[in-house]
């Protein structure tokens, strides 16, 4: 395998400029220039790609279609006619989402003393903070302050962020570090115990810890560890289909379903958080993603049904270097530790066009415009658009070995292909990384719009404004997460456990009937379909 | 142009796919929707561990769906959960010695050495030799040389000692991470300014400004150098 010979001779160009490129330092976007580019290039703005979403709390709001299809659609469950009278958990606390942010919530909330029942789609830690590579910022040296991060975070995010999300964040970032290393989590240290840290795009401090490029499995596996080192009850293969309420607004519940046997079961709760992810795998705008198969806005979907807003759901994430060959990992991430090492993005004629370390959005877009604008990109045998990025720039930079040192994972990702990453370029394309809205929260995570509901992770809005910056996802989901369960196992202790009921349901389908929208959608969807099999006229394949 | 296509066998039954796909995709291109068996379909998350055998080859071999092309021939199936054992710890009262390992995992002293484990690592690990690292009280290497292992569980699932590797080795980098390795003095100094407020009045100061003031400050503020 490997690369193609067509394409070996491609990568001469890169080759004969790398040595002037050393010294050379694109030029940065200008606050102007940037915002150009986005109009021009970031699929954001594409007119195509969004329509106002025509029901629920936050009608006339536009956002992506792919969104809008699930949100305008029917639930799994008859209102009407389902039975809610038995009722199969009854807990303090439940959570609905195994990842990062509903394994710290798990922690926070069984440690203040609730009685916490976890329930998740997949396997616990099936989620995007397994995948995540780069690292996890905390403004924790001498020469940083929360201050700085802060106003990190609102440039990355268009000055459009929440400021009390935002100050929350920022604010616990070292504390959440101190946690994950007490429970010993191996961050990448000096020897004397310093953090070893690094830039991440747009950030003004090295920031950036990591545990080599396995940041975010690393985090996900300890937290996964310590839920089942404390026994909580975790109900895996068992997503949420609808959450429950008591007929006026207050979260009471949810509904599972059993992916498996197809069994539905009632779970009775005094406060529910979601932590269910994002929408990668809705492939916004067509886009190949980075997320985890699991990533399909179920929680939106639950949470908008019963009355949260949601916000910023126009800003979607592409991360500017997604995998553009070989064709078995397109849309794979390429972490931006590999650009925070010194790699940097050439076109066809081996010539730099964007400074490396913008944010993500005017990276992408800059690589958007240089491949359909401006015609310098390579189009793959498969017609994908790429540029390269030169990785072999990082051995030269920081010495041989170290590629095997701080990206095991890319390195045997390209490998497994026949593409030795140390030696040649990688060839990389804008991919759908990251929802940046979700649900209205408040800085203890409970929704804005409904009683006993909190939502932490990529579910929730505003924190990173419209765009959020590396290393503040996984920063978001270990902060919030934490900051869900406690709030959610102090709540529960003055609330009584309330009636269920699908009312809101019922009045959703309502507004959807009046709105006249097609009767065949169902959501949430739960697992995204790459089946080829079509259905077939005159033969009913459901068991 | 009809595309080149190969025979695989998924759990014994014939199916044709294009050449090239991953197990994962092919899998789905005959028609299976994955509830088990997919996670992460980047390499991460070892939930798609598949052990596999080429024709005329009485050898298993391994690998993770989601990185592994087919091939022509291929016989294969999922092993998407081993019921292996796991023990249950409070990783604050545990000391880096041997002793306390044992405590959890008596099986470790088990190993016959024979080197299955590491064939059976999708993730090229040298699993046989981190064991042998903990079986010499040698934490930190075990630690180390297991950091990248994504628990798919193959190991355990071929291992003639019925031992745990995975397991076990998670249990020792958590042991490493909390009691072996240096402590990071600043980020604990940190930690005590936040608590002691002393950060609380910037921050007040900063969010009471308006979005130009903010943008300016922004626009202004240094970079580290690289």
């Amino acid at each position: 395998m490997g690369y193609p010979p067509r394409m070996y001779e491609l990568i001469k160009a890169v080759e004969a400029t790398r040595q002037r490129r050393y010294d050379e330092r694109h030029p940065r976007l200008s606050p102007e220039g940037k915002q150009q580019l986005l109009e021009k290039f970031h699929p954001d703005y594409r007119p195509d790609t969004m329509r106002p979403v025509k029901v629920g709390v936050s009608r006339g709001t536009v956002m992506p279609h792919e969104l809008v299809d699930v949100l305008e659609s029917w639930s799994r469950l008859d209102p009407e006619k389902f039975p809610l009278d038995k009722i199969d958990y009854d807990v303090d606390v439940l959570i609905i989402g195994g990842g990062g942010a509903g394994a710290s919530a798990a922690l926070m909330a069984n440690e203040n003393g609730a009685d916490v029942l976890l329930a998740t789609k997949l396997r616990l830690g099936d989620a995007n903070t397994m995948m995540a590579q780069g690292g996890i910022q905390a403004a924790d040296k001498p020469n940083d302050s929360p201050t700085l991060h802060y106003l990190d975070v609102m440039g990355g995010g268009g000055f459009a962020n929440k400021p009390e999300l935002v100050r929350a964040l920022v604010q616990d970032a070292p504390l959440v570090i101190k946690w994950l290393e007490d429970l010993g989590c191996m961050f990448d240290k000096e020897p004397d115990g310093t953090m070893t840290t690094q830039h991440g795009g747009g950030t003004c401090r090295k920031r950036m810890h990591a545990a080599r490029d396995y940041s975010g499995a690393e985090i996900m596996r300890t937290l996964r560890d310590e839920v089942k080192n404390r026994e909580i009850p975790v109900l895996e293969f068992s997503p949420a289909v609808e959450l429950l309420s008591d007929g006026e607004g207050t979260c009471t519940g949810a509904v599972l379903m059993n992916l498996e046997t197809r069994e539905f079961l009632i779970v009775r709760a005094k406060t529910v958080v979601v932590s269910t992810g994002g929408f990668g795998r809705l492939h916004i705008a067509d886009f190949p993603t980075t997320n985890h198969y699991g990533a399909t806005a179920d929680g939106l979907v639950m949470v908008y049904r019963l009355g949260g807003r949601l916000v910023f759901l126009d800003a979607t994430q592409f991360h500017p270097t997604g995998a553009a060959y070989p064709e078995q990992i397109v849309g794979l991430l390429i972490t931006e530790k590999v650009r925070g090492l010194g790699a940097q993005l050439v076109n066809i004629h081996g010539e730099q066009f964007v400074y490396p370390l913008e944010t993500r959005d005017a990276v992408s877009s800059a690589i958007i415009r240089e491949c359909v604008e401006r015609k310098k990109g390579i189009v793959t045998e498969t017609g994908q658009y790429g540029v390269w990025l030169d990785s072999p720039m990082i051995e030269q930079i920081h010495g041989e070995g170290t590629i095997l040192r701080s990206l095991p994972a890319m390195y045997r990702q390209y490998a497994r292909f026949g593409i030795d990453m140390r030696k040649t370029p990688i060839l990389v394309f804008p991919t759908l990384h990251y929802q940046n809205g979700g649900v209205d929260i408040r800085d203890d995570t409970s929704v804005t719009t409904v009683e006993n509901l909190f939502v932490a992770g990529e579910t929730s809005g505003g924190v990173h404004g419209r765009n959020r910056l590396m290393g503040n996802s996984l920063l978001d989901v270990v902060v919030f997460g934490r900051r869900a369960g406690v709030a959610a196992a102090r709540k529960a202790r003055h609330v009584e456990s309330g009636h269920l009921s699908l009312a809101h349901v019922s009045d959703y389908h309502k507004e959807l009937e009046d709105a006249g929208l097609p009767k065949d959608r169902i959501s949430p969807i739960l697992l995204p379909s790459y089946t080829r099999h079509q259905a077939v006229p005159g033969a009913n394949p459901a068991v | 142009m009809e595309e080149e296509k190969v025979k695989i066998f998924i759990m014994g039954k014939a199916y044709q796919v294009p050449k090239g796909l991953t197990i994962m995709k092919a899998m789905e291109y005959a028609g299976y929707q994955f509830i088990r068996g997919c996670g992460c379909r980047g390499g991460f998350c070892g939930a798609c561990g598949t052990v596999y055998r080429m024709p005329d080859d009485y050898r298993l071999l391994v690998g993770l769906a989601c990185q592994t092309v087919v091939e022509d021939g291929m016989y294969l199936t999922q092993i998407p959960v081993f019921p292996g054992n796991k023990a249950t710890y409070d990783v604050e009262e545990l000391r880096p010695v041997l002793s306390d390992i044992l405590k959890l995992y008596p099986e470790l002293t088990r190993c016959l050495g024979c080197n299955t484990c590491t064939k059976a690592c999708p993730q090229d690990l040298d699993v046989m030799n981190y064991m042998a690292a903990a079986m010499r009280g040698d934490i930190a290497r075990a630690a180390d040389m297991s950091f990248d292992c994504l628990m798919c569980g193959l190991c355990a699932a071929r291992c003639p000692a019925e031992t745990v590797q995975y397991n076990i080795a998670i249990l020792l980098r958590r042991v490493y991470g909390r009691h072996i390795a240096p402590r990071a003095e600043h980020l604990a100094a940190r930690v005590e300014e936040i608590l002691d407020g002393a950060f609380d009045e910037s921050l007040d100061e900063v969010m009471r400004l308006s979005r130009a003031e903010l943008e300016a400050l922004y626009n202004q503020r240094d970079i580290e150098p690289e």
